[in-house]
């Protein structure tokens, strides 16, 4: 088992470098001009002259080792000073991977704006959880009754309404006709007593209704599979002539077992909460990731979209090892050696 | 089980009610709220250059001088605005002579002298700074100082129209001791001074976060008494312009929505709600099509729409009168402004629509559509469709045409209408659209940009800050025409060059006083709009929104539109 976590390990790096290669030569070679959405009025010298400010004129391979450079060593350097005070020579110096449209390091953007999406993002996603093991649950255990049949249908319909539609739906119904909760989503406010953490829960409230739907839909399919693959078993009908209860069966031997597919879905799926939900959040003015990619793609602020892309990438790969261990963990039928 | 689920239902539908029953969403006393639903990626606008940028910065920076809502030039920093008449520019016109109104300071207490400045056209005019705005600070040689409160600007030719460096926004002072060791190459790193720079403006920059909100804190150090009235001014961006429309028109949560792009009936559906009202403004932007000149054949390889002096690669039809006259003539302006943009455009004939004084009316004949009288003309001219297609023929070529424009709804609806249009005079449209960012691009390695034309005609906007519109006008000489020399970046998209304009052109830089200026340029107009360069189609305005509670906004599409915030009050 040791074994093979050193050697998945090992096999990260090389993964990440051509991920990252391939990430950075996609967009590199896209025909993207940092200056292009700055007004008409500015004339072409200028432009020539911002475009090598930003550096754009710059050869492939000397842009990647720049950006390499400054993503694996100065940007993870820059964070432990900033979390830690430590300070390491050359700090001021140090190159950062600067954005185009902010001019300003790019990690200290992604800083500023995962409070919201893990509100956001997050907070529906952890709801969904909890929604929809006791749904897939009760679909599994009484299979075709009108709960099921209920169930499929809110999950199909959860999986297939696009959440623009549905955000749409919630503003009209919520902030303009009930006047309930506000649709601008406030970023600076900050929770410090109750009053506050009740303002918070109302503008998150929208938002995480549309997204629980959304994850909802999915797992509690997953759930209700694997359930319906286990009640079927031989040792819960054991279990059952043993004397135990029925809510005994289902959830201390039934459910503990159809967990752990789930439970690795919903590990690969976390990476997906850094993400953000992009449409939703563009409709609800949260400004978390999901936005801040979807600017820098339209603002054609390639160190942006380089940046953010690798992170996600890092996180997807990184879950994915965190999944398939936790699947060796949870169920010792399965050996990685 | 059963019980067991409906308990959390029922403990979620509770905790729904609960919390929204506490109370409703409304907006706050003595707190702006502003939404710019581009939010602004700085507050350094000489390294952005976009509205939102130089918009959001009004709150903090000034300029010497502004535009008010009518166009007007008014003195804001300094205590008159200099003429030859009163002295403040010399008789040759190669001098002008700023006086700042004593007793001004910038938000931290220190004085506002001529040092700031200077320092700012330092600041633009280094090359390695990349300053957006570096054309208005054309043709100065030197800034001198005499004496704290006078800056006297020498420039090397002489400026019939000196009011270009520091009147505007996009010229405004910024403070040398703060951004002193910001210029050049360090420009790009000055990230704190970037985002939170200290001004004379009424508001000074609480907390700054990039592409998503800025709060404001009001000034102490302002130079008038007991202004301004909100405390707390909340700039926040993200989503699209229906959802800032809705906010202050239908959920009275935001007091001001700028630039609502939207169809015209769903902005007056809001709008009937009656907690805000719609306010327009008109500026200079017109929405037009361009005729390329050249010849786009694909065929032609790198000669593809390159301008060649002797005229030989010039469009095989649509420098022809008849044939640009008569495609004109097919167009429905009326129709055009009144359903896709609303109270938002005006049908015009011209690419100087404003201000008043600059605006022709020799060429309002355009404004009829007249089909029969396009395909009589046609006729006439001998162009017809000999193969029964339904096209025309010129001289033996079908008369196909590429049509391109930037991807945008209401742009992709009037290609639709417009290609009708002139299928029913016989000829043909191929409608394409491109990506905003990359039409508007300057890449020369991509194909699809507005300058390098690989179309046959091309719609957008253009326009230009404040009034004056020599530079603006310029654009259309022979030597500023697009091509391989300047990577198809020159201001002359249409490649169009006629010897006569770019004499007016020159005349234009010589000539003095208002009305003389403005009878230049509209000469300038009728040479452009009745030889073929361009057909115009919309006089744009500026769209935005207020809440019924905000009072003493006063639209304005020459300057930044919160010029006058100060003044902004609660209704009581």
């Amino acid at each position: 088992m040791t074994q093979y976590f050193i050697r998945r390990v090992l096999t990260l790096i090389p993964t990440l470098l051509v991920i990252s290669l391939v990430v950075f030569a996609v967009l590199e070679l896209s025909p993207s001009d940092p200056v292009g959405n700055l007004p008409l009025t500015i004339p072409e010298e200028t432009r020539a002259k911002i475009r090598e400010a930003m550096g754009a004129n710059d050869p492939f391979l000397v842009k990647y080792v720049k950006w390499l450079q400054q993503f694996l060593i100065n940007e993870p350097l820059n964070l432990i000073e900033k979390t830690t005070g430590a300070q390491f020579p050359g700090s001021e110096e140090r190159l950062r991977i600067i954005s185009w449209q902010t001019r300003s390091p790019i990690i200290d953007l992604v800083f500023e704006r995962i409070p919201q999406t893990l509100w956001v993002v997050g907070t529906a996603y952890l709801c969904a959880i909890l929604i929809a093991i006791p749904i897939g649950v009760l679909s599994a255990y009484k299979q075709y009754s009108w709960f099921d049949q209920i169930g499929t249908f809110l999950s199909v319909v959860g999986y297939s309404v696009p959440t623009f539609f549905m955000g749409l739906l919630f503003v009209i119904i919520f902030s303009v006709r009930l006047k309930w909760f506000p649709s601008v989503y406030d970023t600076t406010h900050v929770v410090t007593d109750f009053d506050s953490f009740i303002h918070q829960i109302r503008q998150i409230m929208m938002p995480v209704m549309v997204l629980t739907l959304f994850f909802t839909a999915q797992m509690s399919r997953f759930t209700r599979s694997a359930m319906l693959e286990n009640l079927s078993q031989d040792y819960v009908r054991t279990a059952r002539s043993k004397g135990l209860n029925e809510r005994s069966v289902v959830i201390r031997h039934a459910l503990r077992n159809s967990l752990i597919p789930v439970v690795t879905l919903v590990a690969l799926g976390i990476p997906q909460i850094f993400q953000g939900a992009i449409i939703t959040e563009q409709i609800f003015r949260v400004n978390g990731l999901g936005q801040l990619l979807i600017l820098a793609v339209q603002g054609g602020d390639l160190p942006t979209v380089q940046t953010l892309t690798f992170i996600f990438a890092l996180l997807i790969v990184i879950f994915n090892l965190v999944a398939d261990l936790l699947y060796a963990v949870l169920d010792p039928r399965i050996a990685y050696n | 089980m059963k019980i067991f689920n409906l308990r959390i239902v029922s403990v979620m539908l509770l905790l729904l009610a609960f919390v929204g029953a506490f109370g409703l969403v409304s907006a706050q006393e003595d707190t702006l709220n502003i939404l710019y639903w581009q939010a602004p990626s700085t507050l350094n606008f000489y390294l952005a250059g976009g509205t939102k940028e130089i918009d959001a910065s009004s709150l903090v920076l000034e300029p010497l001088a502004r535009y008010n809502e009518q166009g007007e030039m008014i003195p804001w920093l300094v205590e008159e605005i200099p003429t030859v008449e009163n002295g403040g520019v010399s008789e040759d016109l190669t001098q002008i002579t700023w006086k700042i109104t004593p007793g001004i300071t910038w938000s931290d207490g220190t004085p506002l002298t001529a040092d700031d400045v200077i320092f700012t056209w330092q600041y633009c005019t280094d090359e390695a700074t990349g300053c957006s705005y570096l054309e208005k600070f054309d043709d100065i040689v030197s800034i001198e100082a005499p004496d704290p409160n006078t800056v006297v600007i020498t420039f090397g030719v002489p400026k019939p129209f000196p009011y270009n460096a520091f009147v505007g926004q996009e010229s405004s002072i910024l403070q040398k001791a703060q951004f002193e060791g910001c210029v050049g190459v360090a420009a790009q790193g000055c990230t704190d001074q970037n985002f939170n720079p200290i001004g004379t403006g009424p508001y000074v920059v609480e907390e700054f976060r990039a592409n998503d909100v800025i709060t404001f804190v009001a000034n102490e150090n302002y130079r008038e008494e007991g202004k301004p009235y909100f405390k707390r001014v909340v700039f926040k961006g993200g989503g699209d312009a229906e959802s800032a429309a809705r906010a202050v028109l239908e959920t009275g949560e935001a007091d001001y929505a700028w630039n609502l792009q939207i169809a015209p009936e769903i902005l007056n559906s809001m709008a009937s709600a009656g907690l805000g009202e719609v306010l327009v403004a008109f500026g200079t932007s017109v929405e037009r099509i361009h005729l390329n000149q050249t010849n786009p054949d694909p065929a032609l390889g790198d000669m593809r729409s390159v301008w060649v002096e002797d005229g030989s690669n010039a469009h095989p039809f649509l420098t022809d009168p008849v044939v640009w006259q008569a495609m004109s003539k097919a167009i429905d302006r009326g129709l055009i402004s009144s359903q896709l943009y609303g109270a938002a455009g005006q049908p015009t004939c011209n690419v100087l629509p404003a201000p008043p004084m600059y605006a022709s009316t020799n060429n309002d004949d355009c404004l009829v559509q007249d089909i029969p009288g396009a395909i009589a003309m046609l006729d006439e001219a001998g162009i017809v469709d000999s193969d029964g297609d339904g096209i025309r023929e010129y001289n033996g070529i079908p008369m196909r045409i590429l049509y391109q424009t930037s991807t945008n709804a209401v742009r992709q609806s009037t290609q639709a209408l417009i290609k009708q249009w002139w299928s029913e005079i016989g000829i043909e449209a191929e409608l394409k659209n491109v990506d905003a960012a990359v039409f508007f691009g300057g890449d020369p390695a991509s194909p699809d940009t507005y300058g390098k034309f690989y179309a046959d005609v091309e719609m957008f906007t253009n326009n230009f800050a404040g009034t004056d519109p020599e530079s603006y006008m310029a654009q259309f000489q022979c030597s500023s025409i697009s091509g391989p020399e300047n990577n198809f970046l020159g201001s002359n998209l249409g490649r169009w060059c006629n010897p006569e304009y770019d004499a007016l052109v020159a005349e234009m830089a010589q000539t003095a006083g208002v009305e003389a200026r403005a009878a230049v340029a509209i000469r300038m107009n009728e040479l452009i709009v009745q030889s073929g360069a361009l057909i115009p189609l919309v006089h744009r305005g500026d769209v935005s929104a207020r809440s019924n509670t905000l009072e003493g906004v006063l639209m304005n599409a020459w300057d930044a539109e919160p010029w006058n915030i100060a003044d902004w009050t609660r209704a009581s």
